[in-house]
């Protein structure tokens, strides 16, 4: 065994909204090839969270280190927070791929265009090299055959299939996932989770932000689990869910096993 | 009818300055309207607030009025800087002051069409843009621009065919246009009636012409959409 390498750090992490503080000072590390399943009820900051690491959302105070490197911000005079350098959120964005809870792919271009959109731009690879990746991803996620279609035509686990293949044709250090299942139809979201769970065999380091239990427990090797903007377990699935130490995770998971 | 023919060659020349002055406006109101919307959904209060000025002045104004300050007040104003600067007399050409007006005006009322296209665009896809390093530029570029188009092109087409019609008005300040054309015609042949029709005629065809470009266009901006 190699020693882990740090992939994230994120150190006492506020998020206010106005008045409303939604992250009330989130501490964590996470290693290269880790999977974190991050559990929460609704409004417990989760997606805010992940929204911040990327910076589509500028934490209100706290560090953000990226392979190490910190994410610079700076305080307006307005009392509200920006990050220093935009190119520096731009090259750190690129290598932080997400999936979003609403798919969000590019409507006016086909699957295969939504794939190399952002390698031919961002990362500006020819149009030929990026073709080739995204022909393999789209294999891998089972949508070759529906390469040409636009998004509307598809199903949503098709859609989200699509949205991870974008996502790894950034080949990037870190996956993103923002509640990947929750739009599917309970149907859909097998197939999404096989993908999932493929990646993570793969060795990706991978957030995710889900209220898959199956997943979490099972796929994941770790369960950060927030309440109120606060870590409140962290551990590996086997501790977390058999031995949790705060009731407020006991009475989360009486709620969701119903 | 043979009068028709004399006068032909001469309101054809009138219909193609038409088509001149309204292609010429177009291009300059849809820069206008960019920019505005840009300046509208920008987070600038100064950019909001002269394209708030802008379109409240415009869009509360007659054509026709403008249209006259523009032509009649830009005269004085460039004799009164010529004077000082010691330029020889300059004169206002119609043309330009027409094309400008036009261009001005619906300048503010394709900043509205624009705007509208822009809120319509999802806004996670313009986020997923973001999120994958691009820049502020790409996203508009790759994402809003061509994303917008489909919602912003029905109020665009009212608006070309309401230009195109409102390049009527140039004639009263001169510009030898089809309308003007026609005017000249009807006074010497004594049949005004005949010479408006002819010129009602050739404003549709113009118009008729550009609806099928424009059906055109909303077939090319809607794909990918499901239809209801």
């Amino acid at each position: 065994m190699t020693a882990p390498v740090e992939a994230l750090k994120v150190e006492s992490l506020h998020k206010s909204f106005g008045q409303i503080a939604v992250l009330k000072g989130i501490s964590f590390e996470a290693n290269e090839q880790d999977v974190i399943s991050i559990l929460g009820s609704s409004g417990s900051g989760k997606s805010t969270l992940l929204r911040c690491i990327n910076l589509l959302e500028t934490p209100t105070s706290g560090k953000v280190y990226v392979h190490g490197e910190l994410i610079n911000m700076r305080d307006l005079t307005s009392g509200e927070r920006r990050p220093v350098d935009r190119k520096q959120v731009e090259r750190i964005r690129s290598k932080l791929a997400m999936v979003f809870q609403q798919f969000n792919l590019w409507a006016h271009m086909t699957v295969m265009q939504n794939v190399i959109e952002a390698p031919v731009h961002v990362l500006k690879l020819s149009k030929q090299e990026a073709k080739e990746r995204a022909e393999r991803l789209l294999n891998r996620v089972g949508m070759y055959e529906h390469r040409d279609y636009y998004p509307a035509h598809l199903s949503g686990g098709q859609m989200q299939r699509t949205a991870i293949a974008r996502a790894l044709a950034m080949e990037p250090d870190m996956l993103l996932f923002d509640e990947p299942t929750s739009a599917l139809d309970p149907e859909l979201v097998g197939e999404v989770l096989k993908v999932m769970r493929s990646l993570a065999e793969e060795g990706r380091t991978m957030l995710v932000v889900t209220h898959e239990m199956g997943f979490a427990r099972e796929v994941s090797s770790r369960v950060i689990f927030l309440d109120e903007g606060l870590v409140v377990e962290d551990g590996s699935p086997d501790s977390v869910f058999d031995n949790p130490r705060s009731d407020r995770f006991r009475q989360f998971l009486t709620g969701t096993l119903k | 009818m043979s009068d028709i023919i004399a006068y032909l060659p001469l309101i054809m020349k009138g219909m193609l300055l038409t088509v001149e002055v309204a292609l010429i406006s177009l291009l300059i109101s849809v820069l206008l309207g960019m920019l505005g919307a840009v300046a509208k959904l920008s987070n600038s209060r100064i950019a909001k607030g002269i394209a708030g000025i802008y379109t409240t002045i415009i869009r509360g104004i007659p054509d026709l009025v403008l249209m006259t300050i523009l032509f009649f007040g830009g005269q004085i104003l460039v004799n009164n800087i010529g004077e000082k600067m010691g330029w020889e007399y300059i004169d206002v050409s119609p043309f330009i002051a027409g094309v400008l007006t036009i261009g001005f005006v619906f300048g503010a009322y394709m900043t509205e069409s624009f705007r509208g296209g822009i809120l319509a665009v999802a806004h996670g896809e313009i986020e997923a843009g973001y999120a994958f390093g691009m820049n502020p530029v790409q996203v508009f570029v790759r994402i809003t621009l061509p994303a917008m188009v489909r919602h912003a092109l029905p109020s665009f087409g009212n608006n070309w065919l309401v230009l195109t019609k409102t390049t009527a008005l140039i004639s009263v300040i001169g510009l030898q246009d089809m309308v003007y054309n026609a005017g000249l015609a009807g006074g010497s042949t004594r049949k005004p009636f005949t010479f408006y029709c002819v010129v009602a005629f050739l404003f549709l065809i113009i118009t008729g012409i550009s609806e099928i470009g424009l059906r055109r266009l909303n077939k090319r901006y809607s794909v990918g959409v499901r239809k209801a």
